[in-house]
């Protein structure tokens, strides 16, 4: 399907057993009926444990008003989902050399 | 590879790191004076504790000894240079520097995000100078890395989504119009490199590099590290605690609290735009391709076309 935003295809996700869309130009995401519900569902269910993995999406902008909330122009990974695991991937090539650049 | 001015530059270093004692602060061995940076705007050396800075071919007599003067006068935030005036070495401006031991380039996650934030917080917050003192200049150089990028890579397939989305800035971003902000004092260039601990080794944290230092947006100073976490660079953690550390010594460059985007969008969509930029453009040299964070860097700028910049009406100044 076509993102209704800005028309760049759509592609589907599994994240623990719900499919969402999420588009492949800005990142926008499409939930069916009852499907954030299932999310948050499962959310819940991980209370107090270890944070839900990642979904490969950046939340819409202004998806929360907090130091978190990132630019809808940001990376998948940004925002408040960003996590360890791919930041440090980043980490090993050229992220130092960059931090310490103009 | 040693070229005249760094020779050049080695011996007024050493006679400057020698003048200040009668004792030979190198030791009986003697130090080697090590190049801390040589690049076309800016070459660096360094004789025991004494640094010694050739800036860039066109500065001016005129920009930098108001911005020396401000370093000078705001100790504890900036590093204060050994001499009120720049000296001339050959059609290139020198000022001399107490050495601070810089951020660990092998280990970025030592960072000192909370005093970097607090440096910024306190320049931000610092009355005017009663000098004039040039424009910060942020904005000038995220527009030269446009020009250099037209200029030399015109047809590499990264070049047109950057300039898109240079295109939707805001003219005083593009440095096209006056800043909208001409009162505060501003860094104009922050990274990880412009943090020194003076006395070194353990010394307080300091601000160094004045050439870019100047009147302007401070959202500008902020916007770099902002825009590392938009683009998955820096932790959502690491991004917090510099920007709740900034809010902390009251910075007056985000409100203080809420939604700080409105104010750091388009500072941070024009360093994005910069750093991918110069990115491209160092790859073209290079004939290299462009590595996975240069690539977000671009995929950055390709999404804004996507997202219509933020406003920022209704933030009070």
């Amino acid at each position: 399907m076509q993102c209704p935003k800005c028309h760049a295809p759509m592609h589907t996700y599994n994240r623990n057993g719900v499919q969402i869309e999420q588009c492949s130009g800005c990142r926008g995401i499409f939930l069916d009926y009852g499907e954030l519900e299932a999310l948050t569902r499962l959310e819940s269910q991980w209370g107090g444990g270890p944070a839900v993995p990642p979904p490969p999406a950046a939340p819409q902008y202004p998806a929360a008003p907090g130091a978190h909330a990132a630019p809808a122009w940001g990376a998948p990974q940004g925002g408040h989902y960003g996590h360890q695991g791919h930041q440090g991937h980043h980490r090993n090539k050229g992220f130092g050399r960059m931090l310490f650049s103009s | 590879m040693t070229h005249p001015l760094l020779s050049q530059l080695s011996t007024r270093v050493k006679a400057k790191a020698h003048s200040a004692t009668s004792a030979c602060p190198c030791g009986a061995t003697g130090t080697a004076t090590a190049t801390l940076a040589d690049r076309p705007d800016a070459t660096v050396v360094r004789h025991a504790g004494t640094v010694a800075k050739a800036h860039a071919p066109d500065t001016t007599h005129a920009d930098l000894t108001p911005r020396l003067t401000t370093a000078s006068r705001l100790p504890g935030i900036l590093l204060p240079p050994l001499a009120p005036t720049p000296a001339d070495l050959h059609g290139r401006l020198v000022t001399f520097w107490p050495y601070g031991t810089p951020v660990d380039p092998e280990n970025p996650d030592a960072a000192p995000w909370e005093e970097a934030a607090t440096l910024l917080a306190r320049l931000h917050r610092a009355p005017a100078p009663t000098t004039p003192l040039p424009p910060m200049r942020g904005p000038v150089k995220a527009a030269l890395a446009v020009t250099r990028l037209r200029m030399t890579a015109a047809h590499h397939p990264a070049t047109g989504p950057v300039l898109r989305a240079w295109s939707t800035l805001p003219a005083w971003a593009r440095a096209e119009a006056p800043m909208p902000d001409a009162t505060t004092l501003c860094h104009g260039d922050l990274h990880l490199g412009q943090l020194v601990r003076h006395p070194a080794p353990d010394g307080p944290w300091l601000l160094i590099d004045v050439d870019d230092l100047g009147v302007g947006v401070p959202a500008w100073d902020l916007a770099r590290p902002a825009a590392w976490f938009a683009c998955g660079l820096l932790t959502p953690d690491e991004w917090t605690r510099f920007l709740t550390a900034y809010r902390a010594a009251g910075g007056p460059a985000v409100p203080a609290d809420g939604d700080p985007w409105p104010a750091l969008d388009t500072p941070a969509r024009a360093l994005t735009v910069q750093t991918a930029a110069r990115s491209i453009a160092k790859a073209v040299a290079a004939d290299r391709a462009l590595d996975e964070v240069e690539r977000e860097m671009v995929d950055a700028c390709e999404r804004m076309g996507c997202a219509p910049p933020e406003s920022e009406q209704g933030f009070p100044k």
